[in-house]
Order: structure tokens, then sequence, then C-alpha cells
């Protein structure tokens, strides 16, 4: 029903069952104005959702965030610079249907893969950033993803950077068969190395993180943050319910869950995360660059 | 045989378990060490130390178990966290006492579960990655039956991963790749296909070194070829210089789906 019919009064034409003539003045309302609030189902106007960095102003509902958006938000202006953007999956053993995947993915989100690596400034450090994409195949990690985060890392290694990454993923992408499941532990690899060179990584789960991201570089940060009521999960919940034919706690695998049981440092409101991390990175002695020196 | 013949022979309960290849290669010399120091003893990770030949040994297993009263006090090899995290213990000990690490994998997968997702089921893992792939001794991962997902991989960062002819090794369950897929499992047989998940696959993709012949199951003569083939690998490793290794193990992980 249209939201309006509750609001606007019935003019003495529209009573005898006519056209109504305020109808030509009423503004036209576009669907996609509105937002509704999975949450709390309040109807938020779009425009504003944005302002507030898509979380839902009543209830605090943390939207999903698209990898480019993540940036945004998250770099100081114009500062990132993007790495390897031009790697493509492509399919390596074969599977069924993947390319067709791969095709839907790229339009979706308008991206080559399920990752976005750069490097930029945040609160005037120089940081490596690593942005995952849930609208390229739910942010699955194949072949190119973890290529992509293995040398983001091996990059701020060389340079003597930190990385703030931005995890989002269903785990690794089965259609990458094993090869997919490799890059566990490449990336896990170019974690310590990054790790052994004294360099502060800093990771942000985001909704959803599971499977085998949650279970390689998602949980190696030295400072593990997370987004509120994110699910977080190493076997997801249906697979859980499936196994051991019980119906699974509400807030069980949300954010404040793990933090709870001590596996997450801290939960950071989306409005608070740019201010959390550049302090964090202040606190392990990065030093801001110069005005000048800035691109 | 078709990849889903492998799979089924891959989960064969007359299969020898880890703890059989443990006693075959090790026999008296083997002592198993409990624990992971922090919450429990998970008996679907079996771990401790041994001889080979004249080789001091740090040997770890995911254990299915033998019969069926076993399979459940072991949990099926279905590891919990505490279960990682004592493999990565020894493997740390091995390291300060500079003695090679020996893996056998045979799991379904790491356990899905409430407590095993309280405990950080996903941080385990992801700790033993990166450890392993920093461990300044020689590894070794021998998968002798199911090498299920993250769950195996957490004892397979490794110099050399080698496997028993009808082993696999997967990132997912070919009934659930199917159920996902194609909302069928009981079109397992051809994700098993897709997935490429037999010896023979891995190591034409460069994922593993070495593809084991199994003559028969508990052969002897196997075991005996087996102690010898390792015992030789162990001995090239122990000559480099750990920092080396780990960065030659690093190398071996890095290039499979390097761009360029």
């Amino acid at each position: 029903m249209d939201l309006f019919a509750f609001i606007k009064p019935k003019n003495e034409l529209e009573q005898q069952g006519e056209e109504p003539v305020t109808k030509k003045r009423t503004p036209y309302v576009p669907d996609e104005m509105w937002t509704k609030c999975p949450e709390c189902g309040t109807l938020l106007l779009t425009t504003d959702i944005e302002e507030n960095l898509q979380v839902c102003s009543k209830c605090n509902h943390h939207f999903r965030l698209s990898a480019r958006k993540r940036i945004e938000i998250i770099a100081d202006k114009d500062s990132f610079v993007e790495m390897d953007s031009e790697f493509m999956s492509t399919n390596i053993i074969d599977f069924p249907g993947y390319d067709d995947k791969l095709k839907k993915g790229r339009e979706k989100s308008g991206e080559n893969e399920s990752v976005i690596c750069g490097e930029c400034l945040i609160r005037g450090i120089k940081t490596v950033i690593i942005s995952m994409n849930a609208e390229f195949m739910m942010g699955s990690m194949g072949t190119v993803t973890g290529d992509k985060i293995t040398r983001a890392f091996e990059y701020a290694t060389e340079k003597g950077l930190p990385v703030v990454a931005f995890t989002v993923s269903g785990g690794a992408r089965m259609q990458e068969g094993i090869l997919s499941l490799m890059q566990m532990a490449k990336t896990s690899g170019a974690v310590k190395q990054h790790s052994d060179a004294g360099l502060l990584y800093i990771t942000v789960l985001t909704d959803p993180t599971s499977g085998g991201v949650t279970a390689s570089f998602a949980m190696e940060g030295d400072i593990i943050l997370a987004e509120p009521k994110a699910l977080i999960a190493f076997a997801g919940p249906r697979v859980i319910e499936q196994t051991i034919r019980q119906k699974l706690p509400r807030d069980f695998q949300t954010a404040e869950f793990l933090q709870d049981k001590g596996f997450v440092d801290k939960v950071v409101d989306r409005r608070y995360l740019k201010d959390t991390i550049g302090h964090l990175l202040k606190i392990h002695n990065y030093e801001e660059v110069e005005p000048d020196e800035r691109v | 045989m078709s990849a889903y013949d492998k799979v089924l022979a891959a989960r064969s309960t007359k299969k020898p378990t880890s703890m059989d290849y443990i006693h075959n290669l090790f026999g008296d010399t083997f002592i198993e060490l409990h624990g992971d120091r922090n919450f429990a003893d998970d008996k679907a990770m079996v771990g401790g130390v041994g001889m080979l030949n004249d080789i001091p040994v740090t040997v770890i297993g995911l254990e299915k178990g033998r019969n069926t009263f076993e399979r459940m006090e072991r949990n099926f090899g279905a590891a919990h966290p505490e279960g990682y995290r004592k493999a990565l213990r020894l493997m740390k000990q091995a390291e300060k006492f500079h003695r090679p690490v020996l893996c056998f994998v045979d799991t379904s997968g790491a356990f899905c579960g409430i407590g095993a997702e309280e405990r950080g089921q996903g941080h385990a893992i992801a700790t033993n990655l990166m450890e392993m792939m920093a461990l300044k001794t020689p590894v070794l991962s021998i998968f002798i039956g199911e090498g299920g997902s993250g769950g195996a991989i957490a004892l397979a960062v490794a110099d050399e991963v080698w496997m028993m002819e009808n082993a696999v090794y997967s990132v997912i369950s070919p009934e659930g790749c199917a159920s996902i897929l194609w909302k069928d499992s009981s079109k397992a047989a051809e994700a098993a296909e897709c997935l490429k998940m037999t010896a023979k696959d891995l190591f034409e993709l460069g994922v593993i070194e070495r593809i084991l012949r199994e003559p028969e199951a508990g052969n002897q003569k196997m075991f005996e070829s087996l102690k010898l083939l390792i015992c030789r690998t162990f001995e090239k490793n122990l000559s480099i210089p750990g920092d080396e290794l780990a960065q030659m193990r690093y190398k071996r992980f890095r290039k499979i789906g390097a761009q360029e």
C-alpha cells in the first residue's frame, strides 16, 4: 500500500470517487528513495542512510557496504591508489557454471574480483588497505583474491606499512577447488612475514565473515575489530544446525558473542571506525605523511 | 575408479588410520603426548614423539578410530580447536629441538558445533597456518584418507605433501558442494569429478609432490618403503637451515594461483 494514502487527507472529489486533483501536485516518489531497515522495519530515506554511513539512525543496524564505499569512508579523501585491479579470475579447473558466476559477479559489483587492495592514507597515515566485496560471489576467496591479498601484504612488508583489512566472505571459492583452499595457507604466510617484520595488522570483521577467510587472514590480525551484530563464523549457523540438529541461540556467532568469548578485541560502530583505526595506527608509532608529500 | 569411488575408498573404515601408520612406522619408540595446555586433550588429534630409524620425529595425526567405540570417542576424526592447538604445541616443541614434524591427515573436516565455534575453530586453524608456514624445522604431511577442507590444511602447511593413491583432498565435501550448487546432495558423484580432489588431480595441479601406492590395507612392505622415503626426505631437509626451509615452504604455496 502506498504510504501516502495514510497521510494525505482526501479532498472532496476523491470522496466522491473521482480522480483527486491534488495527485498532480504530489511529487513522484521513486521506490529507491526509501529503504526499509531489515532490523527495526523503519522506513528510512536512502540519502539519510548514505549520510549516516549506511547505518540505521533508529536501531543502529549496519547495512552491508560495497568494497568501494568502505574505502571511501575509511581512506582520506582522494588518497586511495588501487593495486592489481586488472587481475581477473578464470575458470582454472573447468568447473561447470563458473564462467557464468564470474560474469554475474562482475556485473553485480562492477568490480573484477571479490577484493580491492591498495594504498591509502588514514588520518594522514600511509596504510595498505584490503577491502572485500560481498557483491562479488559473496566475497568468496579464489586464487586471484588470495593472490591480491598476498601481494598487498608483501608490498606492505617491503615498504614497512601497516595493513588494515575489511573482511566479508562466505569462505573459500569452491568453483576453484583445492586451489582456493591453498590461498588460506598462502595469505597466512604473507601475514606471518608482515608480522615478523614488526608491522601492524588490523582486521575489521564485517557481516558476514566465515569459512576459509575466518580460518585464515581474518583471524590473524594483531588487533581484531568487528562491526556490531556482524555474523562471524567458521562453520555457518545452518551447517551447525544440520550437524547437531539443534536450534542455535539468537546471538550465537555475532560480533558481540565473539568479543564475549575472547576472539574479537572490540566491537566498533561504523561511525567511529575511522577514528579508532587512526588512533590505533598512531599508538603503534606510525607517523602522518607531511602534507606536501601527499598526492 | 571414478572420483567418487576414491572418496568412498578414502572413507572406508577398513583403511589403516593414523594410529596404524604410527604403530607400523614407529613401533615401540612412540610415546603419545596429550593436551593443548589450555582446555583439553582432543582425541581426534593424536600426537607424540618417536624414532624413525635413527631420526627423532614429532608425529601428529588426525585419528578417526578403528571401531565404533573408538570412532565415537575420537569424534570420527573431526577435531575441535583444542586439537589444532595441541598439534601446534607439539610442532613448536619439535622446532625447539629441531626435530622434523610428520603429519597424517584423515578427516572429513574440522568439527562444526557450538563448542568448536565458542572456542574459536577459525582462529585455531588460522594460527596453525600462520605458524606452520614459519616453522624452522622440516614438515611433511601425508594424506592417508579424507582431506576435508580447513580441518585438513591446518596440518598440511608442509615442505612436501604426499597422498596415498586412494586419498582425497578438497575444499568442500562432494555432498556439500552438490547440495549448494544443485540443491541435491545425491549428485555428489558429479561434484566429486568437478572438484578435482583425487591424488592424481592434485598432483597435476601442482598441489602435492608425491602419490604413494597402496597395495592393500596394512601391507607391511608398504610401511617399510614409506619409512625409507620419509627418512630420506627428512635427512635431506634437516641439512637445510631452518630459515631457508621456511622460506622455501612459503614459496611452495606462494606460486599456487600466482598471477602474472
